[in-house]
């Protein structure tokens, strides 16, 4: 039987198996954007020696499929991906090898076989923990109470279609200052306010930063330094507040049908 | 005394600044020691953006060779660009190394490479941001070293004001050589001071310290001489020569950036220097003689540097890469062994014959299959008889015919334009040859769905070439012979189509020119474009021709010169040329008969296929032609069954 027109001979070997990963962007690395860090983990793939399948075609890909990346320069200690094998592992093993293969700062936490549904299914808000050195929490807290106290907060901000306007309150979910706030940073012993954030997925996407935007058309507060943003947790909203790890369904033994 | 990371600083301006991830280092094979547990410390800058320097061989080579050493610590340093310059400048942020984030001005070396002599302007943005200063002269005992390398320091008169010292020729050898002079001098408590260090290197006749020889003048604006001032250091400093590239098999642990760079691949050189010949190049003529990596070598670094790096990209690199001794053998061997693992390889193609297209053929059996560019580099025969690029048009038409019946859709063709001797009809036959191309290509590949890309480049003269003393074309003449040649190419509808076009103004090719052959005095020009806010001048966007004919202007009249007299005035065989003190092995004699020959339009054969012409570098460096056939097969390699898993 001839190959398809336009296509190479042979083609890739077909998927046996999903796997889940978790994985976190730190320290210095947070300035990873999605396609510098989409680039080290290929590269990761090939030098642990992971069975990776390929789409088929002249310029095969390796099946790799992202959830909502965190922004650059916003650490993650939740970030999700799924693999295609063409052969199967043991997730534990591909947890070592994977971090062993990436530079330090990107490291791998957790790893499960995928069970059914989609991970983006299972994502719908994440948790934020905001920094703020030179920010005198109380002043902090006083912004977040005005904050709250409004229906919309509108702010702007650049995207692919230019500037847009958009409302950053209806997302919020929880929003608090930290009894940790009182702790000086570790840079000059200056006060450091610290924000807990949770921030519903929506269109367009309310990212922590629009939510200090928010702060300052609220309130006024505006950082002296650069904030520094972590992800603390993405996943499944409760109606208790809570953020469920989309990787704990696939934990689960399957039921069937 | 430890020196402390800047990054705590730096950090806080990252968020503010276009693409952080280049400034913040973290790459697989990045070494970061401990400070205080070493004796030497290097600081390597390739100067320009982190996209450009960080792919750049010779840095990696001479980082890793260095950090072997136990008691030597090599960090990296690339331009930052104007964003983050004006914020580090605003902050007092001092320019950095990527790995540790240590202040430049701490280390004992600042090692730059340069392999255009467009990144000056970025090495002085460095020294300003390093608070080391711009001269030479003003610097101290607690002040780096201040040394150039790359092809560029073949001539490095116009930065001699600048830089402490320079080295000319292959780095592996001369980095070590220069850590012990370092080594021992601070051992034994830094006798004499800088002055006394700079000296000891000079002695080893094979390291230029400009400051210890003297420029004397003509009347009329030429050299009279160059010449010591003091008596232990030569009248003349030879290039370095590494021989036996199986001994120095590096890069072995390739950098990996996180960020996204210009060339993501593993590279392997798998010969250094050539003989073709061509007149116009610099980099044939400097690295004499050609040197090979065995086809053994080449398969097992290529198998650990994949290994190590999770590169899906090999490049073979050299300066014409099918003219390797086992270079047929080294294709099939690599096609077979990398068969079915995704991984591409890649043959800079510049070869105007069928076999480049049986090795791109081998090398493309894999999948993808990579572009195909051949460099006739000159438009009419004549020309390319000036130059010595011994290519007949039959040669081109049969190689891209071949080209086109065997599967590929599109070649790139390279040529240069502002060549000595060169006139208006020379350039128009570029397209003439680019309408025969499509014509006997529509023809071979049975459809009329083929393209092919006309690319053309500026022609620099450059020193330790034969054409040393040619004077440089117009800019104007120039872009209007690229115009003409535009006109040229369309001047058929149908045929015109399916060429692309692409080209560079004459008026960057001109300041590289000043650059190239420039002499001390054109240090006070690149100062003043710099202090004009010259910045980053290989990049069209950053590059201003106004600014640096401004300066000229300003600068040069002092010393009865400008612009014109460094470019476009042809030298006669008796002037002193600034580099003449600077030994490429080269044979004066012969670069002047060579530069008469191509006047004839005499062609002279490669030496490894031919008796030696007498180029004169073998004798004089002690060196010789190192080639094969080692007559060994590229083995299969075991497939690889289980995750790597650390133990």
């Amino acid at each position: 039987m001839a190959p398809p027109k336009n296509q190479p001979v042979g083609g890739q070997a077909p998927i046996v198996q999903r796997i889940r990963v978790r994985y976190a962007k730190r320290g210095p690395l947070r300035f990873t954007s999605h396609r510098d860090f989409a680039r080290a983990f290929e590269r990761a793939l090939r030098r642990a020696a992971v069975p990776i399948a390929f789409s088929q075609g002249f310029s095969p890909h390796p099946k790799i499929s992202y959830a909502s990346a965190a922004p650059t320069g916003v650490g993650s200690e939740a970030e999700y991906l799924e693999i295609g094998l063409q052969a199967e592992i043991d997730p534990a093993q591909l947890v070592i090898a994977l971090d062993a293969a990436l530079s330090p700062g990107l490291d791998i936490l957790d790893a499960v076989i995928a069970g059914p549904g989609s991970l983006a299914d299972r994502i719908d808000a994440s948790q934020w923990l905001i920094e703020l050195p030179g920010i005198d929490p109380a002043d902090a807290a006083a912004a977040v109470t005005a904050f709250l106290a409004l229906d919309e907060v509108l702010v702007e901000r650049m995207t692919k279609q230019g500037r847009r306007s958009f409302d950053a309150r209806q997302a919020v979910t929880h929003i608090a200052v930290t009894d940790q706030s009182a702790v000086p940073s570790e840079a000059d012993g200056a006060p450091c306010a610290i924000i807990d954030l949770v921030v519903r997925q929506v269109t367009p996407a309310v990212r922590p930063d629009d939510v200090l935007s928010g702060l300052r058309v609220a309130a006024g507060l505006e950082p002296p330094v650069p904030p520094r943003v972590t992800r603390l947790a993405q996943g499944t909203l409760t109606a208790q507040g809570d953020i469920v790890d989309p990787l704990d369904a696939d934990r689960e033994p399957a039921l069937p049908g | 005394m430890s020196v402390a990371s800047v990054f705590p600083q730096l950090e806080q301006l990252l968020p503010r600044v276009s693409k952080p991830i280049q400034y913040v280092g973290g790459e697989l094979g990045a070494v970061v020691k401990d400070w205080d547990a070493t004796t030497v410390r290097w600081a390597l800058m390739y100067p320009d953006a982190y996209e450009v320097g960080l792919p750049n061989q010779g840095v990696q080579i001479l980082y890793e060779v260095l950090n072997e050493q136990e008691d030597v610590l090599a960090e990296r340093t690339y331009a930052v660009w104007p964003d983050l310059e004006a914020l580090m400048k605003e902050n007092g942020v001092p320019q950095f190394t990527v790995d540790a984030h240590r202040p430049v001005k701490a280390f004992d070396v600042l090692g730059l490479s340069f392999a255009t002599e467009l990144g000056y302007t970025n090495m002085l943005s460095a020294l300003d941001l390093a608070q080391i200063p711009l001269t030479s002269a003003d610097r101290d005992e607690t002040h780096p070293i201040v040394l150039a390398g790359g092809h560029a320091s073949f001539n490095p008169e116009p930065i001699a004001d600048f830089i402490d010292a320079a080295v000319l020729g292959d780095g592996e050898e001369a980095v070590l050589e220069i850590t012990g002079i370092i080594r021992e001098w601070k051992a034994e408590g830094c006798p004499g001071g800088r002055d006394e260090l700079l000296l000891r290197l000079a002695r080893t006749e094979s390291i230029y310290v400009p400051r210890f020889y003297d420029v004397d003048y003509l009347a009329d604006g030429r050299i009279q001489r160059v010449v010591p001032n003091r008596p232990d250091v030569p009248f003349r400093v030879a290039k370095r020569t590494t021989m036996d590239l199986d001994a120095w098999p590096y890069p072995k642990k390739p950098l990996v950036p996180l960020a996204e760079t210009v060339h993501e691949r593993y590279a392997v050189e798998i010969f250094r220097g050539c003989t073709r010949g061509c007149r116009f190049c610099q980099a044939g003529m400097i690295t004499r003689p050609v040197r090979e990596r065995s086809i053994t070598t080449v398969g097992q670094m290529i198998k650990e540097g994949l290994e190590y790096s999770g590169f899906s990209e090999v490049g073979l690199l050299s300066l014409s890469s099918a003219d390797h001794s086992e270079i047929g053998d080294m294709c099939s061997g690599l096609a077979e062994q990398y068969e079915g693992t995704n991984v591409s390889l890649s043959l800079p193609s510049t070869r105007v014959d069928a076999f480049n297209i049986d090795l791109a053929q081998e090398l493309s059996k894999n999948g993808r299959r990579t572009g195909l560019t051949f460099a006739p580099e000159g438009g009419s025969e004549r020309i390319r008889k000036v130059i010595n690029k011994m290519v007949t048009e039959d040669d081109l038409l049969r190689t891209v015919v071949t080209a086109y019946s065997n599967g590929w859709r599109q070649v790139k063709l390279y040529f240069m334009c502002g060549l000595p001797t060169e006139t208006d009809e020379d350039v128009l036959q570029i397209g003439r040859m680019a309408h025969e191309v499509i014509k006997a290509g529509r023809i071979a590949a049975g459809t009329k769905d083929i393209r092919c890309t006309v690319s053309i480049g500026g022609f620099v003269p450059k020193p330790h070439t034969p054409f040393q003393w040619a004077a440089m074309e117009r800019p104007e003449v120039i872009d209007a012979r690229l115009q003409l040649l535009k006109q040229e190419i369309n001047s058929d509808r149908s045929l015109g189509r399916a060429i692309g076009y692409r080209y560079h103004d004459g008026e960057p090719s001109l300041i590289e020119g000043l650059l190239s052959r420039g002499d001390r005095r054109v240090g006070a020009v690149i100062r003043r474009v710099w202090e004009k806010g010259g910045r980053f001048d290989g990049w069209s966007e950053h590059f201003s021709y106004a600014r640096w004919v401004e300066a000229c202007a300003e600068t040069l009249p002092q010393f009865g010169v400008d612009l014109d007299w460094f470019t476009t005035r042809e030298r006669e065989q008796a002037e002193v040329l600034p580099w003449d003190h600077l030994d490429s092995g080269l044979d004066k004699d012969w670069l002047w008969q060579d530069w008469q020959d191509s006047l004839t339009e005499y062609e002279q054969p490669d030496c490894r296929w031919t008796p030696c012409f007498d180029c004169g570098v073998c004798p004089s460096m002690d060196t010789e032609i190192q080639i094969g056939p080692t007559g060994k097969k590229l083995l299969p390699l075991t497939p690889v069954n289980s995750l790597r898993v650390p133990v």
